[in-house]
């Protein structure tokens, strides 16, 4: 027997339900969050905004807050000029896109209600706050464009020198494209001797409310400048810092330290961070901004908002012929960095996993007085989802046919991939039948139908209904060249290093930002794998433009798909290098060296070297081949070649309350194909959230504005968050069809959740009252909306949410409070 | 969110609480449990220069029997009131509306009095305080009065507490053998209720004997619904005998119309709820 069999065999660390490296430290806080750095002489900021949507700035009166304690500097749009640099826009959906410029303080014009009008700075950020009250800044309010629908019509211009707000129109047709045939003559002919379902669903506006405030410190007092920013991509926040402000990449470093969440929150280069920078270089002294939860609510981007006008056409026997999508997408007042590219990425997805043969979507990008809105989890495939997943619930109860044996009939059968869609998507693996069958069972779907039948058939209060998703996503962001074509300002590859220390440890570089995710366990268990080490002597760095040095960060379900892969290649170059080197220290030929479970050694012997041994070797660099240069550490950038269709069914059942229109859930299943699973427990953390998100946006969240265009759901008290009070024990399980896309056959898990459960929930409602003669509710699906659909009150739950938040804080004490200028609320 | 700059005093008796109000006068403000008054402070909505602690006035916390009633002192936390075995025999509705109110955090701040100092017609102890007929007793720089429920709640966040007076303790009539339940419409868990309705029965052989039924935002103040809870009496305990009094539950209210629900959906849950609350006080 050779020594390396007598080894006990090293349990696989890919698969292993391992505890998170960075949850000690994240949970209880005790760690590099932005707002716990403090720098030597560090001044503080604080924002004046404005209380409008729209109003010409006529004056501003600095004195007062001039003199106030401890202020450093009080500075205005005016006085910051071109050093405040620009926010950019790094996808225009088309080449004449609309486009208003977006100075991070404007000069004589807000646009929404919260921009920024005047920066205090001080030295404690009580003084800076105290001051911003100080500040007298003058309006002329001018009309504001806030409703969708008569803003797409150019009723108020929310830019008037822009002469519209419409921005852009962006359309997709499979005649045109060679993917497909006609969608109108699919609708025609559906309209002879078929059936077409036309509907319009609205997507409601959300508030990404991660947990950790925005927070930017500045320091110009080195080389370079740094920046610690609370963001998502600290390496697109460079890029975009010297394009805009003309300091030189190189002479900015920035970091992202531990980040408190971000759901797509985070995926964006912020007027607070510009004016932090510009700043602090104008000072030439350390700065923080740390925004308010209230500050957060209201301009930290918002997401969705959308009227989803659609049509779907189909043969009697419930053959879908094909689909059209007409989108109306609020940009709020700016072009945001992805922008109108948000709403885009649904027109890949609204087909889904079914066979149309025809197929159109249009989008028309709209500008509003509003906070602008950008990426939230998902980013426009929970949108597509939901309209084709209600769609075809609504196909299957205008058919009378069960909804999943609708959905069967439709989708691409397992036997038929790779398949290309209708929207010219290369869908790599899957088997919807599987995932299904699996989910069906453990729902008991049958026995939940026949309880259904019951409660109808009795008349009872409390009615049951069932709710199906069975979804698909495109993700893992993403091909460089696809998104080339879709005019998007920057690649999809990511890159990787791994470092092979003196002693044995391994220090693994990677370009992908985590800011809660768990990519340090995750990544560690891939290299443990790949080069036999232990799991705990693997370190991942990440976040900090100066150790990694290039990527392209956290967003799009792509940080294991493609910066997973980037590590692989990574590692596996580790493992190249070192055979030659094992090779010499063992005296053997290079081709008869083996490596596996860490260990080189030569076939047929018991001889062999561990991997650190070898890197121990190559420290000293005292004995290593000729003509080698003396290093093991190696590094990788990964472009996909396509996307990554990560697929599951998602089947709820939902109690409603006829007599109050209160919901209730009753019982979630899914069951999601994202390929090879790295780690268990962190993918149902990322499923459990994922749902919870998908599920708030169906009964919960809704950012709603007055129409004086202020935020009114601007706390947690009305931007209804659920806690863990409102959740429940949602039953997780999975098949799966590796990805054949990247070596280990993942898919992306970070959106799955969220992308999937919100139609199914919505189903659910609208399923338990179908009877009575309901076909929508619109979301959040509140209990008046559902009791006034029951009740044929109003048009069938469709109303918007109207109203004030209600006022648990503010007469408090029948005292004149003072003027929040720092949250633009209206002035008292 | 960072509050505008104030002084800080935390006396340890009534005297001396007093003593401070008497000479900060309208720029001072009592703090008891502050879950109401800090996010009023740090979202600057207002700005006293004083803010008196009463948290060191180990007079003003507690619960005790006092014969034919329970007193609750007004710096007794939610929680403490909530766990009470006292509060729990004798005014079992309290208990009920304490249980759901707010967060487990914040009923460990958050005080008996201070809650119901504020006045928010959505809290949730001022219908049972009125239901059960509570007695408020007030110190002031003329010594201490106590008033009847019915005269505590004014209007929106407005009590006939003067700026000069201090709430101190809670008296609540021992209704020993009730039946009580809170029902309370929430959307999410932590929410100040939508609609609430408090209800404690006294059933005898299966009727109800008496009742009583406070009726949670649903007007500027906490409200008694009064000919539902006479229609009651003598009603069988049981849903559809109840029904035709819940029925009532809305008469002569004036509900707000918000974020969560218009004026019109409150007056119809009011009348679900009442039903409901009843039927669950009574047993049923
Ligand atoms: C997120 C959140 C959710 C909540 N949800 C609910 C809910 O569902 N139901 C509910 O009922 N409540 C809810 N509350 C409020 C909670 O009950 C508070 O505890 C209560 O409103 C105030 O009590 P406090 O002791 O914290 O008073 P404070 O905040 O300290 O004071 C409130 C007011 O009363 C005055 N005051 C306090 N004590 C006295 C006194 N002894 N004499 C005279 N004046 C006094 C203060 O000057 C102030 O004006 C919620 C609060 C929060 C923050």
């Amino acid at each position: 027997m050779t020594t390396t069999q007598d080894r006990p065999a090293v349990a696989k660390e890919i698969g292993q339900e391992r505890r998170r490296k960075e949850d000690q430290r994240l949970i209880t806080g005790r760690t590099r969050w932005t707002d716990n750095i403090v720098l030597p002489g560090m001044l503080h900021m604080a924002m004046v905004r404005s209380p409008f949507a729209h109003a010409k700035i006529t004056s501003i009166d600095k004195s007062a807050a001039e003199a106030s304690p401890n202020v450093v500097s009080v500075l205005t749009g005016a006085d910051l000029g071109e050093s405040q640099g620009v926010l950019i826009n790094a996808w225009a959906i088309t080449t004449d896109q609309v486009t208003p410029t977006h100075l991070p303080c404007p000069i004589d014009k807000v646009s929404f209600a919260g921009e920024i009008v005047a920066v205090v700075v001080a030295r404690t950020q009580a003084e800076a706050r105290d001051a911003a009250e100080l500040v007298d800044v003058e309006y002329e309010e001018l009309p504001a464009a806030l409703d969708l629908k008569k803003s797409a019509n150019d009723e108020v211009l929310a830019h008037p020198d822009l002469g519209t707000n419409k921005s852009a129109f962006w359309k997709f047709d499979s005649l045109e494209a060679g993917t497909g045939s006609s969608i109108d003559e699919a609708i025609e002919k559906a309209r002879t001797d078929g059936v077409v379902i036309e509907r319009e669903y609205r997507q409601q506006r959300l508030i990404p409310a991660f947990m950790e405030p925005r927070s930017t410190v500045v320091d110009p007092t080195g080389e370079q400048i740094t920046m610690w920013s609370a963001t998502q991509v600290p390496h697109i926040l460079r890029f975009a810092l010297a394009a805009t402000t003309g300091v030189s990449e190189s002479k900015i470093r920035v970091i992202a330290p531990d980040v408190g969440g971000g759901f797509g929150g985070k995926l964006q280069t912020t007027p607070e961070e510009w004016l932090t920078f510009a700043i602090a270089n104008r000072l030439g002294k350390p700065v923080k901004f740390t925004e308010t939860r209230s500050e957060s609510l209201m301009v930290a981007h918002h997401g969705r908002d959308q009227w989803q006008k659609l049509t779907l056409a189909a043969d009697k026997e419930g053959n879908v012929l094909g689909l059209k999508v007409d989108l109306l997408a609020d940009l709020g007042a700016y072009v945001s960095l992805v922008g109108g590219g948000v709403p885009v990425l649904g027109a890949f997805m609204f087909n889904a996993i079914y066979k149309f043969p025809a197929y159109q979507f249009n989008c028309q990008t709209v500008l509003t007085n509003k906070t602008w809105t950008d990426a939230y989890r998902g980013a426009g495939r929970p949108e597509a989802t939901f309209g084709i997943e209600r769609m075809m619930s609504e196909l299957a109860a205008e058919l009378d046919m069960d909804p999943l044996e609708l959905r069967e009939k439709n989708w691409i059968k397992h036997e038929e991939f790779p398949f290309t869609t209708v929207a010219g998507l290369e869908y790599d693996t899957g088997n919807y039948e599987a995932a299904t069958a699996l989910a069906r069972e453990m729902f008991g779907y049958d026995d939940l139908r026949a309880e259904q039948k019951r409660r109808r058939d009795a008349g009872d209060k409390v009615q049951l209904g069932i709710g199906i998703s069975t979804f698909t996503e495109m993700c893992g962001l993403a091909p460089s060249r696809v998104l080339g074509q879709l005019n998007y300002g920057a690649g999809g590859w990511e890159h990787a290093s791994v470092r092979m220390l003196a002693t044995g440890k391994v220090e693994v570089v990677t370009g992908a930002s985590a800011h809660g995710q768990g990519h340090e366990t995750a990544f560690s268990q891939i290299v443990a794998d790949r080069l036999g080490v232990a799991f705990d002597d693997v370190e991942v760095l990440h976040g900090d433009t100066q150790i990694a040095h290039k990527g392209l960060d956290t967003y799009g379900s792509r940080s294991l798909v493609v910066g997973g892969e980037a590590l692989v290649k990574a590692a596996d170059k580790v493992v190249e290098k070192a055979k030659p080197v094992a090779a010499h220290l063992l005296e053997a030929s290079v081709d008869d060296i083996e490596f596996e479970g860490g260990r080189f050694t030569v076939r047929g012997t018991d001889q062999g070297l561990a991997i650190g041994e070898i890197a121990a070797a190559m420290f000293s660099a005292h004995d290593y081949p000729e003509g080698m240069e003396p290093s093991l550490d190696s590094e990788a950038t990964f472009d996909p070649v396509n996307f990554n269709y990560p697929h599951g069914t998602h089947l709820c059942a939902m109690e409603v309350d006829t007599e109050t229109g209160a919901v209730k859930m009753r019982k979630y299943v899914c069951v999601d194909d994202i390929g090879t699973v790295i780690n268990p427990l962190i993918v149902s953390g990322q499923i459990h959230g994922g749902l919870v998100q998908g599920i708030a946006q169906a009964l919960w969240e809704e950012a709603v504005y007055d129409d004086a265009g202020t935020l009114v759901s601007g706390s947690f008290v009305d931007y209804l968050l659920p806690t863990a009070a409102d959740t429940m024990n949602y039953e997780i399980d999975h098949t799966s069809t590796p990805s054949i896309t990247n070596t280990l056959g993942t898919k992306g898990v970070g959106e799955a959740g969220t992308i999937a459960s919100t139609p199914a929930v919505v189903n659910a409602v609208v399923d338990a009252v179908r009877h009575l003669g309901v076909n929508d509710i619109q979301m959040p699906c509140t209990p008046e909306r559902v009791w006034k659909a029951v009740n044929g009150v109003g048009a069938g739950g469709e109303a918007s949410t109207e109203g004030a938040a209600a006022a648990h804080f503010d007469p408090a004490t029948g005292m004149e409070g003072t003027t929040d200028r720092t949250t633009g609320g209206t002035q008292a | 969110m960072i509050p505008a700059p104030f002084e800080y005093l935390a006396p340890t008796t009534v005297e001396d609480a007093l003593a401070a109000l008497a000479e900060h006068g309208e720029d001072a403000k009592i703090l008891g449990g502050g879950q109401s008054l800090l996010p009023v402070l740090r979202m600057r909505l207002n700005a006293p220069e004083m803010v008196i602690d009463l948290g060191k006035i180990e007079s003003i916390r507690g619960i005790r029997d006092d014969g034919d009633a329970i007193v609750i002192g007004a710096m007794t936390t939610h929680a403490a009131v909530g766990s009470d075995p006292l509060v729990a025999e004798h005014a079992a509705l309290v208990s009920r509306a304490v249980d759901h109110l707010a967060d487990a955090q914040i009923r460990h701040r958050g005080t008996f009095g201070g809650a119901l100092a504020h006045a928010d017609p959505a809290g949730d102890l001022g219908a049972p305080a009125l239901a059960l007929g509570a007695q408020f007793v007030i110190a002031g720089p003329g010594g201490t009065r106590t008033v009847a429920a019915d005269d505590f709640f004014i209007d929106l966040f407005e009590t006939a507490i003067g700026e000069d007076e201090i709430l101190t303790e809670v008296r609540i009539p021992k209704h020993t053998g009730w039946g009580a339940h809170y029902e309370k419409f929430v959307r999410v868990a932590h929410q100040w209720p939508i609609v609430a309705v408090a209800a404690a029965v006294r059933v005898e052989g299966g009727v109800i004997a008496e009742a009583r039924v406070g009726l949670t935002n649903m007007g500027n103040t906490p409200l008694r619904a009064r000919s539902v809870e006479e229609a009651l009496v003598g009603v069988q305990a049981t849903e559809d005998a109840v029904r035709e009094a819940a029925g009532k539950a809305a008469d002569g209210t004036n509900p707000p119309s918000d974020l969560n629900g218009q004026a019109s959906y409150r007056k119809h849950l009011a009348t679900v709820l009442t039903r409901r609350a009843v039927v669950t006080a009574a047993g049923g």
